[in-house]
């Protein structure tokens, strides 16, 4: 097996261009795991390591840009007044050790449906920045998964960083697993109120094929959220919405749970995480935990 | 004979601490710092490494195993399948059923049916998938029930799929009672999850023999087991014990052992075996899933008149310790009470899943489950207080079990109930992290209801049934560096358990010499039964007692001999009088002299059940324990916290305080695991979950902080009053949970683990 170490972005779209089977490798959470399975036995890992770009984050054209080698830890830290969502669902990956080197890029690289940044992403609108040799390109992260484990980029491309507005309202994630801590998502949901849109961002986790968002039910509730004037939501609103959300899983049986749990539990979510959101809103509520 | 580079250490012997204290682990630091050497670290100069090929079928023929393009593969030293196993191929803890490698069929998936040495496990890896088995696939024998009773089924073995069935009759069997609850309780299958996985090395010697370093739980069971499956007279298998990284059942029956063994004599080389955790849940055997009839009845005011049970236990392809928990589970079923009148049927079965054989709590764990939630039910219907019913009905010193056998030793029963029922109560949670879901942001406190449970069990200790189980131990005396010294041998494994610990203590306290160095455990000693059925306090301290007796008589009679006079006691150095005064000092005394004595500790004789009646004197000793749960559901998600968790427990006599805290956290967690999300899923014999993804054990935001009361009322018939320690704990905690959690929901939950679905319908 090859390993090459690049210093540079440069050098690293040129190698990737050039080995198209080398394999990223970021923090190596998952690519460690997946050689150590025998589950791959790529011919070249490409380290990322070296990245200084891929290690940064900071502000580009009003947005924030976080560099897809960037741990959860960093994250959690630098970035949760900001992108409270995406901070909540990296609180939720793993334990301190896969925190500090498991990153986003990487979350995207393996699009696994149980990657936990993803619901965070779609209710914020997040856009993906892709680059090879060739230019670079942004994907809203929506247009991102094409299936199970799988995504848009080319052979030759990198994930080089997602880019997120700051949070103009509250944001909620909430992931449920069958243990309190360190446990892969039985299912998730993420949460992004948008007033200066007038619209609320949702996002499934582990509920599809691939992470997706609930266009009905952001739909919905965008007619009966009255932003000028905020009230509290009727129950009834909040569990229409819950079901909303359900209905735009279509999970599947397995070790972890059972299709109609998953249903039933986005549901409870998504009426959760909304009436903490709204009440945040409200000027009532608790802040999200940042 | 060579010697590994890396194997086991010399422990700490600068710790002082006798019984009744609780000094530092003589491993403690080395563990802790990451320094320990376990079995898995095990290394020798020319060494290759060994690999097993395991059936991917749980039911299946052989027709044909080809192994030519795997021997090819570069790198590989040598391909063996059952056509090479030197003795006879098979064997088995009680019954000799289960090959070393498959023949013409293989029973469970993981069946081990081929070996592969070569000089990188990697390439190992790689020749095992050249290997071609011609594999003709049958239906699996998944359902223990139909196992039991369907004569339609395959027979898995010669006598057919029923490994051990027993009947306990005690009593009217046709009494009848004012109130009447039943209820069918299921268990899944529960892995010992101990975190270092199965590895040994073995080392071809001279003499045509072999010597095997691993980690094991039973040193002797496991030379004479591999020596038959090898051809060789006993003595020609050595064994030592490396860096062992939990057992808790898991190691008593074979993995690598013969194996190893077989390459290593075939090459002429040294050859290691090391399996990644995928493979260790296919390489040991599991707890018992069960299924449960249960009935009780009793009078108007809460007392038992008569418990009937039906249980099945499913313990798969091979019988491993099926008879014994059978045997424990019909003799313990109904609990730590008094219950005039009984009838009580158990069956051990066959079949194509899992094998299932020994885990902490062998065989009380299903049956504690089952009749807990019994008295819950009952209870409820006589509405009553849970714990009040239990303490009505405890058993105490002088009561006769369901196999009229007379308890006579301390059964502080009811006093373990009030004592968890009495402690304070956790306040109403505050803290984000500590509601269900934990660190996930599920709930603020919606949804979340809080519940109580009690869970209250009878674990016999030690081996039963007639079975004449002793410990060997041999103790040497002498002066090194001018200051007496005794070096302490058993066979006896340390699994992590503290046996190490106790070892010096007892000779410590018995010798009164400050430094005891431990020989490491090998088989150029006797027999020291299994680390398991919460024996080694008892059994092997009882040895090492037996055998500092022996080096203090034989002082004595050396102070007799120089001055005549009478010794009684040896302590702080010096050889004492019966009226205290200092005959000698100890070091002076010994001189040049080296006294060793080996002494044996047999346990009370106990007896086989009656075939018929099952009545009969099957046990030496009962530990008993019980736990208060108080647990917050989410009602909505189903998800559960368990907010504190409180035990006492009666352990006779505690040699180390803190280790046996330590028994009684850990056995906590494990059976709160069980009650909550441990659990195999096997479907038609396919594990679907081999991996600690999604085999989910406890996090530290799993489990709550408890409160412990240890009792100590001495068995008299025991060294020192010690009561066995490791099991009660695991066993009375799976039922409080679960108890909690009915009580905060009001659902019958008739398994465990209970999981989100169970608690919202889905
Ligand atoms: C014990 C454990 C617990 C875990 N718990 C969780 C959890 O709770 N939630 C969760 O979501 N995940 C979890 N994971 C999975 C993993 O940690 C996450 O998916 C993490 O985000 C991966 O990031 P990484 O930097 O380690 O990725 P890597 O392992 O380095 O890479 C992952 C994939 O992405 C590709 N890749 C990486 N960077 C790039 C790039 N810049 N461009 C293109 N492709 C790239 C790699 O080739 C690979 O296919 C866990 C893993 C472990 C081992």
């Amino acid at each position: 097996m090859d390993f090459f170490r690049p210093d540079s972005l440069a050098e690293a779209l040129a190698a990737k261009a050039e080995h198209a089977d080398a394999v990223p490798i970021a923090g190596g959470t998952d690519v460690m795991v997946e050689l150590n399975f025998d589950h791959r036995r790529p011919a070249a890992l490409l380290d990322l390591g070296r990245i200084v770009e891929l290690h940064e984050h900071g502000r580009q054209d009003g947005k924030v840009r976080i560099g897809a080698a960037v741990p959860y830890a960093r994250i959690i830290d630098e970035l949760g007044r900001e992108l409270p969502g995406l901070a909540m669902a990296a609180r939720t990956v793993g334990s301190p050790q896969i925190r500090n080197r498991g990153s986003v890029g990487g979350n995207l690289g393996a699009a696994s449906p149980a990657g936990d940044s993803h619901p965070a992403l779609l209710a914020a609108n997040a856009e993906v920045e892709i680059a090879s040799i060739r230019g670079t390109r942004m994907v809203p992260v929506k247009d991102f998964y094409t299936g199970v484990k799988r995504n848009v980029l080319a052979p030759d491309e990198l994930i080089t960083a997602v880019h997120i507005a700051p949070a103009t309202g509250a944001q909620q994630f909430s992931k449920v697993g069958t243990r309190n801590a360190m446990v892969i998502a039985v299912c998730a949901f993420g949460l992004a109120l948008h007033p200066d849109q007038k619209r609320v961002g949702t996002g499934l986790g582990s509920a599809a094929p691939t992470p997706r968002p609930a266009t009905k039910a952001e739909e919905f509730i965008a007619t009966e959220l009255d932003w000028e004037s905020p009230k509290p939501l009727a129950d009834s609103v909040l569990r229409r919405f819950g079901a909303l959300v359900a209905e735009a899983a279509s999970p599947i049986d397995d070790v972890r749970g059972s299709a109609a749990y998953r249903r039933h539990a986005l549901a409870v979510l998504a009426r959760r995480t909304l009436g903490w959101a709204w009440s945040e809103h409200l000027g009532g509520g608790r802040r999200a935990c940042a | 004979m060579s010697a590994p580079a890396r194997s086991p250490q010399v422990l700490d012997d600068k710790i002082s601490g006798g019984i009744g204290a609780s000094p530092q682990r003589p491993d403690g630091t080395l563990k802790v710092r990451g320094e320990f050497a376990y079995a898995s670290d095990l290394w020798h100069e020319n060494m290759v490494w060994g690999a097993t090929l395991r059936s991917p079928h749980p039911h299946a023929g052989i027709r044909s195993i080809g192994i030519a393009k795997a021997l090819a593969y570069p790198g590989v030293h040598a391909v063996l399948t059952h056509a090479d196993v030197p003795g006879e191929n098979a064997y088995g803890l009680k019954h000799q059923d289960t090959p070393v490698l498959a023949e013409d069929r293989v029973r469970y998936q993981g069946e081990p049916v081929a070996l592969v040495a070569a000089d990188h496990p990697e390439i190992a890896r790689q020749a095992l998938k050249l290997i071609e088995v011609d594999y003709e696939v049958w239906e699996p024998v998944t359902d223990m029930e139909r196992a039991a009773h369907d004569e339609t089924l395959p027979r898995l073995h010669e006598n057919g799929n029923v490994v051990r069935h027993q009947r306990i009759v005690k009593g009217d069997p046709d009494a009848r009672a004012d109130v009447v609850v039943s209820g069918v309780y299921e268990l899944g299958m529960q892995d010992q999850a101990f975190l270092g996985p199965e590895a040994g090395l073995a080392v071809p010697a001279e003499d045509g023999g072999v010597d095997l370093y691993l980690a094991t739980q039973w040193l002797h069971v496991d030379q004479k087991q591999t020596a038959h499956a090898l051809g060789l007279p006993v003595e020609k298998v050595r064994l030592t014990l490396s860096g062992v990284g939990g057992a808790f059942g898991g190691r008593e029956d074979l993995s690598m052992q013969v194996h190893s063994c077989m390459l290593a004599l075939h090459l002429g080389r040294p050859v290691k075996m090391s399996y990644n955790r995928e493979e260790s849940f296919f390489g040991h055997v599991h707890r018992h899933p069960a299924r449960m009839y249960y009935e009780h009845g009793a009078t108007k005011d809460g007392d038992l008149v008569y418990v009937k049970a039906r249980m099945y236990f499913d313990g798969g392809a091979y019988a491993s310790k099926t008879p014994v928990v059978v045997g424990n589970g019909t003799t313990l079923s109904v609990g730590p009470y008094n219950v005039p009148n009984a009838h009580i049927e158990g069956w051990g079965v066959y079949s194509n899943n899992p094998t299932c054989g020994a885990m902490r709590g062998l065989g009380a764990v299903q049956p504690t489950y089952a009749y807990e939630s019994q008295m819950d039910k009952l209870a409820t219907a006589l509405g009553m207080d849970p714990a009040e019913l239990r303490i009505r009905n405890a058993m105490s010193e002088g009561s006769t079990t369901v196999t009229g056998q007379v308890v006579d030793f301390p059964a502080p029963v009811a006093e373990l109930v009030r004592r968890v029922r009495d402690m304070p109560l956790p306040p109403p949670n505050t803290d984000e992290l500590g509601f269900p879901g934990g660190a996930a942001n599920t709930t603020h406190g919606e949804g979340v209801v809080r519940g109580i449970g009690y869970g209250v069990t009878i674990k016999n200790i030690a081996y039963a049934e007639g079975l004449d189980d002793y410990s060997t131990a041999r103790v040497r005396l002498q002066v090194i560096g001018g200051e007496p010294t005794a070096l302490v041998h058993t066979a006896a494994a340390e699994v992590g358990q503290g046996l190490v610990t106790v070892q010096q203590q007892i000779a410590r306290s018995e010798l009164g010499v400050e430094r005891i160095t431990l020989h490491t455990s090998d088989t150029s000693v006797g027999d020291a039964g299994s680390s398991s059925a919460s024996r080694q306090t008892y059994l092997t301290g009882g040895a090492v007692r037996n055998a500092c007796l022996a080096v203090a008589e034989r002082v004595y009679a050396l102070a007799a001999e120089r001055f005549g006079v009478e010794a009684t006691n040896l302590s702080g150095g010096k050889v004492v009088a019966a009226d205290g005064a200092v005959v000698a000092d100890l070091a002076e005394l010994l001189g040049e002299d080296v006294i060793e004595e080996t002494r044996e500790y047999h346990h009370r004789k106990t007896y086989p059940l009656d075939p018929e009646t099952g009545q009969g004197n099957a046990h030496v000793q009962y530990g008993f324990s019980a736990h208060r749960a108080v647990v917050d559901v989410d009602t909505e998600l189903g998800l559960v916290k368990v907010v504190q968790l409180d035990c006492a427990q009666d352990v006779g006599k505690a040699i180390n305080p803190d280790a046996v805290l330590g028994q009684i956290h850990g056995g906590s967690a494990q059976g709160l695991g069980l009650a909550v999300m441990e659990e195999i899923q096997v479907t038609d014999g396919v594990v679907r979950n081999p991996s600690f993804t999604d085999y989910l054990i406890p996090t530290i935001l799993d489990m709550p902080p408890m409160r412990v009361d240890i009792l100590e009322r001495p068995d008299p018939h025991a060294p020192y009053g010690v009561r066995g320690v490791g099991e009660p704990p695991t066993i009375s905690a799976t039922p409080a949970v679960a108890n909690a959690i009915r009580a905060a929901t009001g659902l019958e939950l008739p398994r465990v683990p209970i999981k989100p679905e169970h608690l919202t319908g889905t």
